[in-house]
C-alpha cells in the first residue's frame, strides 16, 4: 500500500465515522436544535466522501445547496415552530421502536448480501477526475437539456407553491366571532385568524 | 484504492438510519430531516456508481446534481406543509396530524 491508497483510506475511515455518529444523532437526539446542526455534519461528511469520489462538482454543489440552503431553511422552519411541547407519551412505543430497529437492521442486512454477492463490473477507464465539471456541463446542454429545463421549472413551481403555501394573511384588528359566515357553509375557522385566534375553544378544531 | 462494496454498505446504513428516523420520530421537522438524510444516501450510490462503473462519462454526478435539484425542491415545499398544518393544528407532533385516520 503506498502513500496515497493509505491516506484515502485513513480519510474514508475518519468520514465514514463521522457521517454514521452525526446520523445517529440527527436521528436520536431529543434536542431539534441539535439535530439540525448535526445535520449539517452529515452534509459536510458527505461532500468530503464525493471529493474522495473524484467528484469535485458535486461536493461544491453539495456543500453549495445543503449546508448552505436547505440546513438554513430547517433552522429557519424550527424557529418558526418553536413550540416547547411535551409529546403525550404513548403506551407500547418501545414495541414499535423495537420492530422498526429490527425491520431496518434487517433491511441493512439485505442491502449488504446484495452488496456483497453482486459481481461488479468495475471499470478499468481511467476517471474523469478535474475534467468532471467540463463533462457535467457537457451532459446537461447536450443530452440531459429537457431534463435540465425541467428542474429549473420544477423549482420555480416549488417557490411559487412554498410561498403560497406557507403566506399568512394577518387580520389583527377582526375577532373571530364577528365574522358573518354565510349560510350552507362549513363551520371551519378562517385561514387567515388561524394563528391570531388563541382563544381557548378554537385549539382543539 | 477504496472498493466500491464499502460505499454501497456506508450508502445503505445511512438509508436504514433514515428510514428508522422517518417512522419513529414524533416531530415533522425531524421527519423532514431523515428525508434528507434517504436523499443523500442515494446520491452517495449514484456518485459511487459514476466513479467506479462509469468514469469516462459520468451520468452518475448528473443524476446526483438533479437529486440535489429536487431535494431543495423538496425541502422548501415540506417546510411549507409543516409551517401550514402547525398553524392550523398549533402543534408538530405527527401522532396528532390524525385527520384522515379512518
Amino acid at each position: 500500500m503506498n502513500l496515497a491508497d493509505g491516506v484515502q483510506l485513513v480519510s474514508f475511515g475518519v468520514l465514514a465515522v463521522m457521517m454514521l455518529g452525526t446520523a445517529l444523532g440527527v436521528v436520536l437526539l431529543s434536542s431539534i436544535v441539535y439535530s439540525a446542526f448535526l445535520l449539517g455534519g452529515v452534509f459536510i461528511s458527505i461532500s468530503g466522501l464525493y471529493i474522495l469520489l473524484n467528484a469535485g462538482f458535486v461536493a461544491a454543489a453539495q456543500v453549495l445547496v445543503y449546508v448552505g440552503a436547505v440546513n438554513v431553511l430547517i433552522l429557519f422552519g424550527i424557529m418558526l415552530v418553536n413550540k416547547q411541547e411535551d409529546f403525550v407519551p404513548l403506551k407500547n412505543v418501545w414495541l414499535g421502536r423495537a420492530a422498526t430497529a429490527a425491520v431496518c437492521v434487517g433491511l441493512f442486512a439485505l442491502l449488504g448480501a446484495m452488496i456483497l454477492t453482486t459481481p461488479w463490473q468495475v471499470s478499468l477507464l481511467p476517471a474523469a477526475g478535474d475534467n468532471a465539471t467540463v463533462i457535467i456541463g457537457q451532459h446537461l446542454f447536450s443530452d440531459f437539456l429537457l431534463p435540465f429545463e425541467l428542474a429549473s421549472v420544477l423549482l420555480l413551481i416549488a417557490l411559487i407553491g412554498a410561498i403560497v403555501l406557507a403566506r399568512r394573511d394577518f387580520l389583527p384588528d377582526l375577532d373571530v366571532d364577528s365574522i358573518q359566515r354565510p349560510a350552507l357553509t362549513l363551520p371551519e375557522r378562517p385561514r387567515e385568524l388561524a394563528g391570531v385566534a388563541t382563544t381557548p375553544g378554537d385549539s382543539e378544531s | 484504492m477504496i472498493s466500491l462494496q464499502y460505499f454501497l454498505l456506508l450508502a445503505a446504513a445511512l438509508f436504514c438510519i433514515g428510514i428508522y428516523g422517518l417512522v419513529t420520530s414524533r416531530n415533522a421537522i425531524r421527519v423532514l430531516m431523515s428525508i434528507e438524510l434517504l436523499l443523500n444516501a442515494v446520491n452517495l450510490n449514484l456518485i459511487a456508481f459514476a466513479n467506479y462503473l462509469d468514469p469516462a462519462s459520468i451520468k452518475g454526478q448528473v443524476f446526483g446534481v438533479f437529486v440535489i435539484t429536487i431535494a431543495a425542491a423538496e425541502a422548501a415545499v415540506g417546510l411549507a406543509i409543516v409551517l401550514s398544518i402547525y398553524r392550523n393544528r398549533n402543534t408538530v407532533d405527527m401522532e396528532q396530524f390524525n385527520l384522515l385516520k379512518w
